[in-house]
């Protein structure tokens, strides 16, 4: 009994050193009149952890520099900005607990966080009945709009409608019939439906879907069945989420389902970072489709790039929803300056009509929450990175699209008291 | 003809999976009731075993080598994973033999650990360790009798252990030092590439066969037949064969339980490691690949029959061939003008997740009638 108690107490020391650790600041240097702290919401542990840690990198980073500038400047005077990271641990309700701790305990004017809809849909009750605010900066399926959330990723006409459009009409495949995989969750399900919805409107045809339980990594019924659809090649579009890419891109590679037999896969979920984890000889002639790419020729870009290397290492890479997550840390920094305080209501307010130079190109931010932004179409080469094809001018973002049966017809509006959530067009 | 051998080849290809995996647990959990959740890391470890063996050929003294890694990987595999397994069995389980809900407990935390052991300890380190333990393991039992008879034997023990820790440390910086890749501890996934000579596919009779797929059924038919010909024709099959069927009786008759133990677990637990070399072909290798295995095992071994190879066998392969005719809607094209209610329920369960759950009701409902499998273990310790 005194042995357990002993490692209980051990155990609760070094839980308390885990928590102080983390609680740590931004940089030191700089006078300040005062000092904003705002909390930063990703998994730490678990299976996303691989993906979310390198947001909380890009997010500090930003912090970082927006700190070296001079921090944050309100009412004559300039506040440094300090962070809390707190673990969603890959739990979609620890990120519930987390957002209620760091609006009631730390009284954070402003949560970045998020990566999985899941775990977005479990904080969203959270902040509209607190009336609290979040940044939330991943490419998604869309279909909601809340005044509490604001969401800095791709809407999926800024994503997977251009690239099915590029697909069916430009693509070495154009013309050809489609084929839908993803894993098994919200996100694919419901861009597979916009996507259908598409293909069908530009004359096309969708011959067959399949979705893989997440964990599972037998494609097989998958890859006859693809066989059997598409016999002479075709388009193939690919939800599928993280690891189990690696098992679908092998295993396809294995069954002769290749660029060079005529099948072209255009990917919704494959970065830079992906690429380099599946290996780019399985990828290399496939597409993929973002708002920002790491070979984006611009100062900007460049710029994003060497300062994430310079202070993560030279091995690293930034992809689309790093990009993301840099500009919503900068774009709440200009709407708290605009705004004059730190208040919720005052800061949504001055944050519609932002605009940032991202490194992607100019952004905006709409009424309905979502950015305006840039979308890109590029091939996989052999270097691991993207050549891009094509580049559309700004896409405004469709909270409620436009092509989903449930959602056609309406819009999002937060600056009009009278239109809200979803309105009638 | 044509699509009933792609059929049976697809069923046997996702049949063959499942049995590699399942192999090994057939034999823990078949063989010694042992409920061990921690079979699935067993195979994660099998797994990294390949990449490190793969990266370790691309060094310049092993080049001409490379494409024989594969080959070299499965004995090595074999060998961590029972190593592991036979730790893990002289300090955790042999302790809780008899209380199956304690064992569960105890290796599912054995798992945890050993996930969050390859995510946070460079993999350089994580191989010294292996082979620090094999040696503390195996070189005390390669003395001869005169000297483990002496006083002095602890003190041989003693630095055997200290030999052991210092060829561990200095594998594991060896290693480190000469591949990069291996020295920084990283939860990324990585990536098992298989030798040009085994990608793309071969044409059998008209129809082509990924090569990945035929090199897996060879595997798990090598491994089915050893493990088949050890339990049936070696002494050490029949002793372990005698315990199984009656602990208290075989003990009386001067076999040791405990080696009988030992061995079993550890090669259960090599098999399992054998699997992992299988699974990294198919897909990336990370810290969670076992644990989406580990219920599919336990439920071809099941289905099987606790404590018959030959169940296990053909429950993994029903479970493949049904997972294809169902999940890729195959029925559909055998008989193209069913009825169309029937036809629409067909098409209903014709994707991956629903014929999971159309395969999963199936076995409940078999399970109904038939509660002790395919194949029922008869004898002596059924009666008690």
């Amino acid at each position: 009994m005194r042995i357990s108690r002993r490692i209980l107490a051990g155990l609760a020391t070094a839980s308390l050193a885990v928590t102080a650790t983390s609680c740590g600041g931004g940089g030191t240097s700089g006078s300040f009149d005062d000092t904003v702290t705002v909390g930063i919401l990703h998994s730490l542990s678990g299976t996303m952890a691989i993906s979310e840690s390198t947001l909380v990198d890009t997010e500090k980073m930003a912090i970082e520099e927006i700190n070296a500038a001079g921090g944050v400047k309100v009412g004559g005077k300039s506040y440094k900005i300090e962070y809390i990271v707190e673990d969603g641990a890959s739990d979609w309700p620890t990120f519930a607990e987390k957002s209620k701790k760091l609006i009631d305990q730390d009284g954070v004017p402003v949560v970045f966080g998020g990566w999985t809809s899941a775990s977005r849909k479990a904080m969203l009750p959270v902040y509209e009945s607190k009336d609290a605010f979040l940044y939330y900066p991943i490419q998604y399926e869309a279909q909601e709009c809340s005044n509490n959330i604001f969401y800095t990723g791709a809407t999926p006409n800024q994503q997977s409608e251009p690239a099915t459009d590029f697909m069916y009409k430009r693509s070495p495949a154009a013309g050809g019939d489609f084929f839908l995989v993803g894993s098994d969750y919200v996100f694919p399900r419901t861009s597979n439906t916009i996507t259908k919805a598409q293909v069908k409107q530009l004359g096309g045809n969708v011959v067959g879907e399949d979705y893989l339980p997440l964990g599972n990594t037998e494609v097989a019924p998958i890859i006859s069945k693809i066989k059997k659809a598409l016999p002479e090649g075709g388009i193939i579009i690919n939800t599928l989420n993280g690891d189990q890419n690696v098992a679908f891109f092998k295993q396809i590679q294995d069954a002769g389902i290749t660029p060079s037999s005529g099948y072209y896969v255009m990917n919704y979920s494959i970065a830079e970072e992906e690429i380099s984890t599946i290996g780019p000889e399985f990828l290399e002639g496939h597409y993929g489709a973002w708002n920002y790419m790491m070979s984006i020729d611009t100062p900007a870009s460049k710029k994003f790039a060497k300062s994430f290397k310079k202070r993560w290492g030279a091995d690293r890479v930034v992809a689309d929803p790093q990009e993301s997550a840099y500009n919503m840390v900068y774009l709440w920094k200009q709407a708290v300056e605009d705004a004059g305080t730190f208040d919720d209501n005052a800061v949504r307010k001055a944050l519609v009509g932002q605009k940032f130079d991202a490194p992607q190109g100019p952004v905006e931010v709409m009424p309905n929450h979502h950015l305006s932004q840039t979308v890109r179409i590029g091939e996989i080469n052999a270097e691991g990175g993207f050549t891009i094809l094509e580049e559309t001018g700004v896409v405004l973002p469709q909270a409620w699209n436009q092509k989903h049966p449930s959602s056609k017809g309406f819009a999002c509006d937060w600056t009009d008291p009278s239109k809200g959530e979803k309105y009638k067009l | 003809m044509e699509l009933l051998l792609d059929s049976l080849f697809n069923g046997v290809a996702i049949g063959s999976v499942l049995l590699v995996a399942a192999l090994g647990l057939a034999i823990v959990f078949g063989l010694m009731g042992v409920i061990n959740l921690a079979h699935g890391e067993l195979m994660m470890l099998g797994a990294y075993t390949t990449y490190v063996t793969q990266l370790i050929f691309k060094l310049p003294i092993l080049k001409p080598f490379y494409n024989s890694y594969i080959i070299v990987s499965i004995f090595l595999a074999f060998i961590v994973s029972g190593v592991v397994g036979i730790l893990l069995e002289k300090t955790i389980i042999r302790k809780l033999y008899g209380s199956p809900l304690e064992t569960l407990l105890a290796t599912w935390g054995v798992s945890l650990i050993l996930q969050q052991f390859v995510r946070s300890v460079p993999l350089a380190y994580g191989t010294g360790l292996v082979i620090s333990l094999l040696i503390a393991l195996f070189l005390p039992t390669i003395f001869p009798l005169k000297i483990k008879e002496s006083i002095n034997f602890k003190y041989y023990k003693f630095s055997t252990w200290i030999f052991a820790a210092l060829t561990g440390v200095l594998t594991g910086s060896l290693i480190s030092s000469s591949v990069s890749k291996l020295s920084r501890a990283s939860a990324r996934n990585v990536d098992v590439t298989a030798p040009s000579w085994m990608r793309g596919q071969v044409e059998i009779i008209g129809t082509t066969f990924p090569k990945t797929r035929l090199m897996i059924i060879v595997i798990t038919l090598i491994s089915v037949i050893a493990i088949t010909l050890f339990l049936n024709q070696s002494a050490w099959g029949m002793r372990i064969r005698a315990v199984t069927q009656n602990r208290q009786m075989s003990d009386c008759l001067g076999i040791s339980t405990e080696k009988v133990d030992i061995i079993t677990f550890g090669i259960g637990s090599g098999l399992a490691g054998v699997a992992g070399v299988a699974v990294s072909l198919l897909g990336s290798v990370g810290p969670n690949v076992g644990g989406n295995y580990i219920v599919g095992c336990f439920m071809v071994v099941v289905l099987g029959g606790v404590g018959n190879l030959l169940g296990t066998v053909f429950a993994s392969f029903g479970i493949g061939i049904m997972t294809d005719l169902i999940g890729a809607g195959r029925l559909l094209s055998i008989w193209p003008d069913m009825p169309l209610p029937l036809s629409n329920t067909i098409n209903f369960f014709a994707t991956t997740s629903m014929a999971r759950v159309m395969i999963f009701a199936l076995i409940v409902i078999f399970l109904q009638f038939k509660p002790t499998g395919l194949f029922p273990q008869k004898g002596r310790m059924v009666e008690n």
